[in-house]
């Protein structure tokens, strides 16, 4: 059985916390305790008679006073099929660094569009930020088909100019499907009230959409992680470099080169959960031991000598400000890419990117909250890294104050 | 690729990749082990991505006192067969050094209390970061919550102020006093941890799986188990039923599920069946209001 990460996208008024409820609880994932608290919560906010779903997935107190989505939350359900998990996110422009957050690790965005409104600035919005993070599908959910007696003309309208749109972002494998979540029109099972739509019901799409052959680079990365060394009396030379294949292969035998130091060895050994085996899978978590005794420590990156990925103390990148504190010229920073970490610094802030349009404009060099950018960052030690869009693993990282610790933005190396 | 990579083993990968960001993020870390299935299956992927070597921190656990004696022979029992250190801190020396009044009631809980003891271990051996057994499936508040969870050095969690959190990188950068919680099987949920657990073969103590047992019925019909630290009376009903445990806190807040299974695959098969949620059938302590886990994590918590 499969796993697929997905997330959602849009605000209360759209319906995307009743399209997950109603996702959830038309497959039965709900149990019935938690349908009875709903029961009763939809009660206390004065909504009609019927549960409101959305109560399912706004989980903070703040979020239900206000109705409002405000962070990530994530839900999960099962169907004989695959696993999913859903990063429920907030819409809301204010809200940009938790919609980052919830949609970095996901294999599908589900972009909804109220059929009364056509495309409105936030679907454009959100589809920019799916080009910026390179989600490999995108599913338009035209949603509130009731409300538009299922027009069909309507929603092949909608289509029409969504594609026209997506075709500047360069989103690829768009998919369209026409619902009502409130009714549950094609959200679990196929429409009745729109017999002119051939494609499968939202449910059956994420059963079935490919995940396997997502654009991924099968070039081999691996980052260490940790050096197991037990130093006991049955092992006092073990040295195993634990980490996990960021993607393609590794074999035992293989050339490979140490980096930043630029040190040539040769797999000796491969470890999955202290058994010895042949290849090191991508995701796998593995222990690799090298044939020659050299510096190996956290952070270093293990290639195959035929295919060296970049490595370099300069890097152009876009970046998303999450911190509520604007950036500030000449801040010391610290980057991290997976487990590697430099100090770093942005040179320039080179241009702006208009988050409706995906346009670059001029910038004035500042930066704040939830601004996207096209950065110059300059690193301490030279970062090993593929271009994002080759690699999603090893072609992201985020950036941290020095002072407060806190993550202040999140980059895609271009 | 040769084989198939199941849900399963992206889970477990994410799992392992979490645990040794830990060991190479922070100096003091800690795995807060309780005995219950959920830190259990922690060590067991604690072994996988650590051995040949030795954990790159101790097991912690707090005795609440209230625990089942199954569950503290289990833990000892662990500890001592993969040889790690374990520490453990009593909640009722806490009650008795800051003199602070016990729990009440019919069914007295000290889950509010351990609290203090959690913050006082940490301060203890300063542990900059404890590896927790929590999912997001559990409860609403723990679906909000990160896998790496900054707390303040009163422990507090603010999820108004989490990190961003994006791909798999974790910001374990922390300031002098505050520490982090941090959640490696944030994504499983209650049936995951159980196929993992026939998967892997893993061990359990015997009261998740069907025994007899006294039990007292409590006015939501919840069964729990007759024991010394009830406060009972000659109104209350005691039965005897077979019964097992979905989840393992306190004998004086968890209550027991009836049920006949005795295997595994037996208890896959209720959880699939099962229309009432793990916490809802089995806490009193989330009854209390519908932010109720919100407010305990803001006060320290995990």
């Amino acid at each position: 059985m499969e796993l697929l990460r997905f997330f959602t996208a849009g605000n209360v008024d759209d319906g995307k916390s009743t399209l997950i409820g109603r996702l959830l609880y038309d497959s039965d994932s709900i149990s019935t305790d938690i349908i009875e608290t709903l029961t009763r919560q939809s009660k206390t906010t004065g909504a009609n008679s019927q549960i409101d779903l959305a109560l399912l997935t706004d989980g903070l107190r703040a979020e239900r006073e206000q109705g409002i989505t405000i962070d990530v939350a994530y839900k999960y359900f099962t169907t004989d099929k695959r696993k999913f998990i859903i990063a429920d996110t907030p819409g809301h422009i204010q809200y940009t660094r938790n919609m980052f957050t919830g949609a970095s690790n996901a294999n599908l965005a589900i972009i909804l569009i109220d059929a009364r409104n056509g495309i409105t600035d936030q679907t454009k919005r959100h589809s920019v930020l799916c080009a910026i993070l390179g989600i490999p599908h995108v599913l338009i959910c035209i949603n509130k088909m009731d409300l538009v007696n299922y027009s069909e003309t309507k929603y092949k309208e909608i289509e029409t100019n969504y594609l026209i749109f997506a075709k500047q972002l360069g989103l690829k494998n768009i998919s369209f499907i026409p619902a009502s979540a409130l009714a549950g029109d094609n959200v679990v099972k196929k429409s009745e009230n729109m017999n002119w739509y051939k494609g499968p019901a939202l449910l059956e799409f994420l059963e079935t959409v490919n995940i396997a052959k997502e654009k991924e680079s099968d070039a081999p990365r691996f980052q260490v992680q940790f050096v197991i060394r037990p130093q006991t009396l049955d092992l006092p030379d073990y040295r195993g470099v634990a980490g996990r294949v960021i993607s393609g292969f590794y074999k035992k035998g293989q050339r490979v080169i140490i980096l930043p130091s630029k040190i040539e060895s040769v797999i000796s050994r491969i470890e999955v959960n202290q058994k010895e085996v042949n290849i090191a899978e991508r995701n796998q978590p593995v222990v690799l031991h090298l044939k020659d005794n050299i510096d190996v420590s956290r952070g270093d990156t293990i290639v195959p000598i035929e295919s060296l990925p970049k490595t370099e103390k300069e890097i152009t990148a876009t970046i998303c400000w999450m911190d509520n504190s604007s950036f500030i010229p000449g801040q010391k920073i610290v980057l991290q890419q997976n487990s590697f970490r430099t100090k770093a610094i942005v040179k320039e802030v080179i241009s702006k990117v208009d988050i409706h349009s995906f346009l670059e404009i001029k910038s004035d060099g500042s930066m704040k909250l939830n601004d996207i950018c096209k950065v110059l960052i300059k690193t301490a030690e030279a970062i090993s890294f593929d271009s994002y869009s080759e690699n999603r693993g090893s072609g992201a990282f985020i950036l941290l104050n020095e002072n407060t610790n806190n993550t202040i933005a999140a980059g895609t190396i271009n | 690729m040769s084989k198939q990579f199941n849900y399963l083993d992206e889970l477990e990968a994410e799992a392992i990749y979490i645990m040794r960001e830990v060991a190479g993020q922070f100096d003091r870390p800690a795995l807060l082990f309780s005995g219950g299935k959920d830190s259990i299956c922690l060590v067991h992927l604690a072994l996988k991505a650590f051995r040949p070597g030795k954990f790159p921190f101790p097991l912690v656990h707090v005795d609440t006192g209230h625990n089942f004696p199954e569950a503290i022979k289990f833990r000892d029992e662990l500890a001592n067969k993969i040889g790690e250190k374990l520490i453990v801190r009593k909640v009722e020396n806490t009650i008795r050094e800051k003199k602070l009044q016990d729990a009440k009631g019919k069914f007295p809980s000290r889950n509010g209390l351990q609290t203090y003891t959690l913050l006082d271990v940490i301060e203890e051996f300063e542990f900059d970061a404890c590896i927790g057994g929590a999912r997001r499936d559990e409860e609403k508040a723990r679906a909000k919550e990160r896998i790496f969870s900054v707390r303040d050095e009163f422990g507090q969690w603010d999820p108004k102020m989490q990190r961003p959190e994006l791909w798999n990188i974790y910001n374990g950068k922390i300031n002098k006093g505050e520490n982090v919680r941090v959640f490696p099987i944030s994504n499983w949920t209650e049936l995951d941890v159980w196929n993992y657990i026939q998967r892997e073969q893993i061990e359990l103590p015997s009261i998740y799986f069907t025994h007899e047992r006294q039990c007292v019925i409590t006015e939501h019909g919840q069964l729990m188990c007759n024991n010394e630290f009830l406060d009972l009376d000659d109104t209350d009903r005691i039965v005897t039923k077979n019964v097992r445990y979905r989840t393992v806190g306190d004998m004086t807040c968890t209550a027991a599920v009836e049920s006949e299974a005795y295997k595994i695959d037996d208890i896959i098969k209720e959880i699939k069946e099962a229309k009432i949620s793990e916490r809802g059938a089995t806490r009193m302590d989330d009854r209390v209001s519908e932010a109720a886990m919100e407010d305990r994590k803001k006060g320290g918590y995990f």
